[in-house]
């Protein structure tokens, strides 16, 4: 039997579980299996192994398989990655041991900057120069790079980043290098600065270059395994990876670029946030995704999440801005703070109480699991609110200790040990963390958070979504099924799609527009190429993009440019499309020349069509069953919350907070600001009270 | 319970005020046009209470302004009193003596309203890279030499934007149009950031900021006191020597620790000088605040509780307390020098917490030059064109110094192919400098080496400010000093390390900049760390053999 393209396989492999999802046209199945980190496709083909025995389905009638994995970002975190080595132009060995020579903590003393991936001794120099404009200053001396690479296959180098200044205007260094170091060392992988990300600014591009050429190797290998594999067990659809910008990508392309997965993960959770509000139809939303350890903010738009050129991986200091290693590539644009379950309360240098970055974790895990710990968590703190049910906590898997909460809480040492007045405290601090902030990525985003649609998932996002959503003044909270395996879910929402950008700096009224068409076609070209081999017969649709700012400004503004020939009378419309974006974020234009500095094109399939939910309504009011005392953060004071089995509520149905909507993974906790109604795909929609309603 | 829980609320809201001020300098960097404020970071943003108190302060910024606009906004106030204050007032000043010490920074202080009465002031104190005059150098002889000097004065009166004052300002300067839109900019952000405050206020039904703000402030001055209390009481002195403009500087200073306060003294330091090296007694502050800071109190939000009990003093008419109209444009060049001052101070009482002497002065490459025509439409460029360089930090107690970093600077340098693409140069080497950290058990962090030359070679000149030629950093506790620095041709000539010169035809400008000194004994290095050293380059083997007795 041939395959079906309806019946798609997600797999997400995460650094505790690996999530795989199977939709079929008669339904969802899904689990969660322990990472298998000797060999992470084990994990995924027992997982897929499962789902499809539970859907009665054979190998050969799935219609595709996407995939996404921790597998890069993880050899990056913990510098596990291949012998690697810097080949760069003479007098430059340093750029990735200087970075931007400051401190990303003003008043430490004591901190450390990231060291580079690759050693001093490994990084060398060879005489060559290009300049800015392209320009060859110095020719390539090819004797010193045979040299290097002589030395190197001696070392048992297994992988070279080729990373020569201004190589973005012109590659031809970087190209006659890498042809004699593939003479020298054959085996080794080979990862260009003119390739994985051509553009200006060399502690950005030799630091992106580097990290791809130091898990390359790894990632090749891992995935061609897994398509030997898959095609042994009679898989004959094509395998898909997910990217960090939320689009996927051939095996072939995300073996030569790795880097670019390392945000895959949470790339699906954002695409699966971005599907829930374009089938409602939702024009502003944000994804607030709460995990154990960390919180992850995206404004999605129209249903697409906010895209970026910028991530920081394996920051030494967590969730530090600065303290990380620079990858420039496409991602979607996401603040992760340590705010979470497992986040540890304490009291500061200032005497204030303060929650996380520092997290439990699973092991030794909350006060309350009994599992040797005793620092008091946002979970101890949930506990002691009574918004969790120890009773029902993992559908009883996981035996839990009020007492242990309250007493770790207590130790705390402030406001006279009063272990409620700190629950409400742990529980507002992190809500208030997480609430900045979100403020702040909107302000950095040139974005607010008024009128948005909260879209809340992860196990403990549910729990907290109300009260953030209060303080950031967002009127709507979505919190879906299948939140526990979001990301994986989201994979089989996503388009083929990528984007490439290039530097060809122009100023707006002197546009040499014979460049920019030929950059422009063979970006185009060359984005198309990727797209095709997986695209098989959808259309492919293009976006092009430049990146502007007043000559003089360090900024640029995403600019859109129309897909075809530019000529001399689109100066005007370049000029009025930058003040158009320009005065939309700031309000106002100046009288200065615009200067675009770069050029960005994606291609991609058409997302598919995803049929819209019909709004939610309110049918039935249903009473609740039972009711339970719990501490409310926002009132301070104790209230009587109704308490719900969310298997129990049907579409239509609507229930008037303050309540509680426990289920197997997580608690949805309704404040007393909202109601909840379930829409017709039985997700949860907290909709706020009328402004007389509340406290009556 | 009820009493904790205002606690709680008054922390919530603390948190949010700080949010506030963060979005306020966000805001800024990415509208600004001077590549001090855009990308290197140089700017302040900030809210104060009705009596002018800081209250909160935005992570994002360096110490020279941090510090100076906390103690400039009492000006303000005394100038425009609170009751005469009207809804879409903004003030302006660059008074070097009210702020943060030279024309450059430009101060602009809004009120915020709520429920129709002054509740608060926001304020940012930026550095713009063209206020007129001859340019950031120590060339002028007196203040009026260094470009428009801007009053306390109304930038705009009740939404009113003052335009005779603009009109004066774009006469005055080079870029006229990047210099107004940064200035809008400020008064942009400063609305904004009064409007979030208000929306605040109504979440929160209150009426003003005065209890928040007083429970902010004692909160961190009980914290303060408290770290100033746990250490031993005494006073301690400490003297540096620089290489100054015309002739060697010394610096000498006395840290008192008493019962809730830490004073600084700079009681015998060295006179004025007719060189734009001068220091204003805020800016003399703000630097030896922001090492008191470091040493003691560290984890401490920046506010009035935390700055008030550090008192700094020094003499009028020193270079570290200058009376109008003296010349103040480079005043960084010394300022950033008073750290090392302060840390030779603490290093007698609290060693575990200071590091040694760094480079600590930034090394900006200030070029300016004529490239001849080249190609078919024969215009010859002009340029004028900064970038920055750091040095090595000294040896911290459990750890080396930091080699090629900014402290106590916070600003960050510009990348290389930036600067090439903006001016007709091109930076042949810009890499560690092997040897320069002192040696000792914690080594000094490396300088660097830079070698420059215009396109084509093409002759052109450097504006040189650097410090710690012919003086380098000093070794601590057995700890040996850093690499001085060395301005030179490649063709071999050295050159002088402050002043306007020439670099001819075909010739580069090699600068090596310096290392941070040594801390603790040579001899008590782990072998593994010196081998690590020379395996990295960091130390020669000659080097290693010589000054470690390494045998490796």
């Amino acid at each position: 039997m041939a395959s079906n393209p309806n019946i798609r396989i997600g797999a997400d492999i995460g650094g505790t579980f690996t999530d795989v999802v199977l939709e079929t046209p008669a339904g969802r199945h899904s689990t969660k299996i322990l990472t298998t980190y000797d060999a992470p496709e084990r994990a995924l083909l027992e997982g897929v192994t499962i789902l499809l025995a539970e859907a009665g389905l054979a190998p050969g009638d799935v219609g595709l398989v996407v995939h996404g994995t921790t597998l890069a970002t993880n050899a990056l975190i913990e510098r596990r990655g291949v012998p690697t080595a810097l080949l760069t132009t003479e007098g430059f060995r340093d750029v990735l041991e200087l970075g931007t020579e400051s401190r990303f903590d003003q008043y430490d003393i004591a901190m450390d900057k990231p060291a580079p991936l690759i050693e001093r001794s490994l990084r060398i120099g060879v005489p060559e120069r290009i300049a800015a404009n392209g320009e060859v200053l110095l020719p390539l001396d090819e004797d010193a790079v045979r040299a290097a690479a002589v030395r190197w296959r001696q070392d048992g180098i297994r992988s070279v980043a080729i990373a020569f200044l201004h190589a973005y205007a012109n590659p031809a260094h970087e190209q006659a290098a890498a042809a004699i170091i593939r003479q020298e060392i054959p085996d080794a992988g080979l990862s260009l600065s003119s390739e994985v990300s051509p553009e200006m600014r060399e502690y950005e591009r030799f630091s992106t270059t580097v990290a791809n050429a130091y898990v390359q190797p790894i990632v090749d290998s891992y995935l061609r395994r897994l398509e030997a594999q898959l095609l042994e067990r009679g898989f004959t659809c094509p395998l898909f990876l997910m990217l960090s910008s939320g689009g996927l990508t051939t095996v072939d392309t995300a073996a030569r670029f790795p880097v670019r997965l390392v945000e895959s993960g949470p790339a699906g959770g954002a695409i699966f946030a971005g599907t829930i509000a374009a089938e409602r139809g939702l024009a502003r939303a944000v994804a607030l995704d709460v995990g154990g350890t960390t919180a992850k903010i995206c404004l999605i738009d129209d249903g697409k999440p906010q895209t970026s050129q910028m991530f920081e991986v394996a920051r030494v200091h967590r969730f530090r801005k600065g303290s990380g290693l620079p990858l420039r590539i496409p991602v979607v644009e996401m603040v992760e703070i340590g705010a979470g379950g497992g986040s540890i309360a304490a009291v500061d240098a200032a005497g204030r109480l303060a929650v996380g970055p520092r997290s439990a974790g699973s092991e030794p895990g909350p006060a309350a699991y009994g599992r040797g710990g005793t620092h008091p968590t946002v979970t101890d703190a949930d506990i002691q609110l009574g918004r969790i049910d120890p009773a029902a906590f993992a559908g009883g898997k996981v035996h839990l200790d009020p007492a242990a909460s309250g007493a770790a809480l207590a130790a705390l040492g402030i406001w006279g040990g009063e272990a409620d007045a700190l629950a409400i405290g742990v529980s507002e601090i992190v809500d208030e963390t997480m609430a900045s902030a979100a403020r702040v990525h909107a302000v950095e985003q040139g974005e607010t958070m008024e009128g948005r649609t909260m879209i809340a998932f992860g196990g403990c996002a549910p729990l907290h979504a109300a009260r953030v959503a209060e303080k950031i003044g967002v009127d709507r909270v979505i919190i879906p099924r299948s939140a526990g395996v979001g990301s994986a879910v989201g994979f089989l929402r996503a388009p083929i799609a990528y984007e490439l950008a290039r530097s060809l700096p122009q100023i707006v009224g002197a546009t040499d527009f014979a460049a920019v068409n030929a950059l422009l076609c063979a970006m185009s070209a060359e984005a198309r190429a990727l797209v095709a081999k997986g695209a098989a017969d959808r259309p492919v649709i293009e976006q092009r993009l430049c990146l502007a700012r007043y000559q003089g400004q360090g900024y640029e503004l995403s600019v859109p440019v129309p897909n075809r020939m530019l000529h001399d009378a689109d100066e005007a419309m370049l000029l009025a499309a930058f003040e158009e974006v320009y005065r939309a974020q700031y309000g106002v234009v100046l009288s200065l020349p615009v200067e675009i500095l770069t050029w960005r094109v994606t291609a991609s399939t058409l997302p598919e069509a995803q049929p819209p939910v019909a709004a939610a309504e309110r049918q039935r009011l249903v009473q609740p069953p039972t009711r339970r005392t719990v501490c409310d953060p926002g009132l301070a004071q104790p209230l009587e919350y109704g308490l719900f089995d969310r298997e129990t509520l049907q579409p239509g149905d609507y229930i008037e907070g303050p309540a509680l909507i426990v289920e197997r993974e997580t608690t949805s906790v309704v404040s007393p600001v909202f109601d909840a109604v379930l829409d017709p795909a039985g997700f949860i929609i907290l909709e706020r009270k009328p402004a007389k309603e509340i406290g009556a | 319970m009820k009493e904790a829980l205002g606690d709680l609320r008054k922390q919530v809201m603390w948190t949010r005020l700080i949010s506030i001020v963060e979005e306020q300098a966000q805001t800024l960097m990415r509208t600004a046009f001077s590549t001090t404020v855009r990308d290197a970071g140089d700017l302040s943003a900030a809210l104060f209470d009705t009596r002018g108190r800081l209250i909160a302060e935005a992570v994002t910024g360096t110490p020279g302004h941090v510090n100076s606009m906390a103690a400039g906004v009492c000006h303000f106030l005394e100038k425009f009193p609170i009751e005469t204050m009207v809804d879409g007032d903004h003030y302006i000043t660059n008074d070097p003596w009210l702020t943060a010490g030279h024309l450059h920074d430009v101060t602009v202080v809004s009120p915020a309203f709520h429920g129709g009465r002054v509740v608060a002031l926001l304020g940012v104190c930026c550095h713009q890279v063209d206020i007129g005059g001859l340019g950031q150098g120590p060339d002028g002889r007196s203040v009026f030499e260094e470009g428009i000097q801007i009053p306390l004065l109304k930038l705009v009166s009740a939404h009113k934007l003052n335009e005779d004052l603009l009109a004066i300002l774009r006469q005055n300067v080079r870029t006229p149009l990047q210099v107004e839109g940064d200035v809008l900019s400020y008064v942009a952000s400063n609305t904004s950031a009064a409007r979030r405050l208000s929306e605040t206020l109504a979440e929160f039904q209150l009426d003003g900021l005065d209890d928040l703000a007083d429970y902010i402030v004692d909160q961190s001055l009980t914290a303060t006191r408290a770290a100033i209390a746990a250490l031993p009481k005494g006073q301690w002195r400490a003297e540096m020597t620089i290489d100054g403009y015309d002739h060697p500087i010394t610096l000498r200073g006395s840290v008192t620790i008493g019962e809730d306060d830490v004073v600084v003294d700079y009681e015998g330091t060295d006179a004025a000088v007719p060189r734009g090296i001068n220091l204003v007694l805020n800016y003399c502050r703000a630097y030896t605040v922001f090492a008191l800071r470091c040493a003691l109190t560290p984890e401490i939000p920046n506010n009035h509780g935390a700055l008030a009990p550090f008192i700094v003093k020094a003499p009028l008419g020193s270079i570290l307390n200058v009376e109008r109209p003296a010349p103040v444009a480079a005043r960084h060049v010394i300022g950033q020098m008073l750290p090392d001052v302060v840390f030779g101070c603490l290093a007698q009482v609290i060693p575990d917490r200071v590091p040694a002497e760094g480079s600590s002065c930034l090394w900006s490459v200030q070029l300016r030059g004529r490239v001849a025509p080249t190609g078919s439409n024969g215009q010859g460029i002009d340029f004028d064109t900064v970038f920055f360089n750091s040095g090595g930090s000294g040896g911290r107690p459990g750890l080396d110094g930091l080699s090629g970093t900014a402290f106590p600077s916070g600003v960050r340098a510009m990348p290389v192919e930036v600067t090439e693409a903006s001016a007709p140069i091109v930076i042949w080497k810009k890499e560690l400098r092997c040897d320069s950290g002192g040696v000792g058990l914690h080594r000094g962090g490396l300088g660097q080496t830079i070698e420059v030359s215009a396109r084509g070679d093409a002759p052109f000149e450097v504006l040189a400010m650097y410090e710690r030629v012919d003086r380098p950093a000093r070794g601590r506790d057995g700890g040996g000093d850093g690499a001085a620095g060395r301005v030179r041709l490649k063709s071999g000539t050295t050159m002088r390390a402050k002043g306007l010169q020439a670099i001819p035809r075909g010739d580069r400008l090699v600068l090596d900049v310096p290392g941070g000194a040594g801390l603790g004994p040579v001899g008590q290095r782990p072998d593994d760390r010196i081998a690590a050293d020379v395996r990295d380059g960091f130390v020669s083997e000659d080097a290693a053999r010589r000054d470690y007795g390494w045998k490796g």
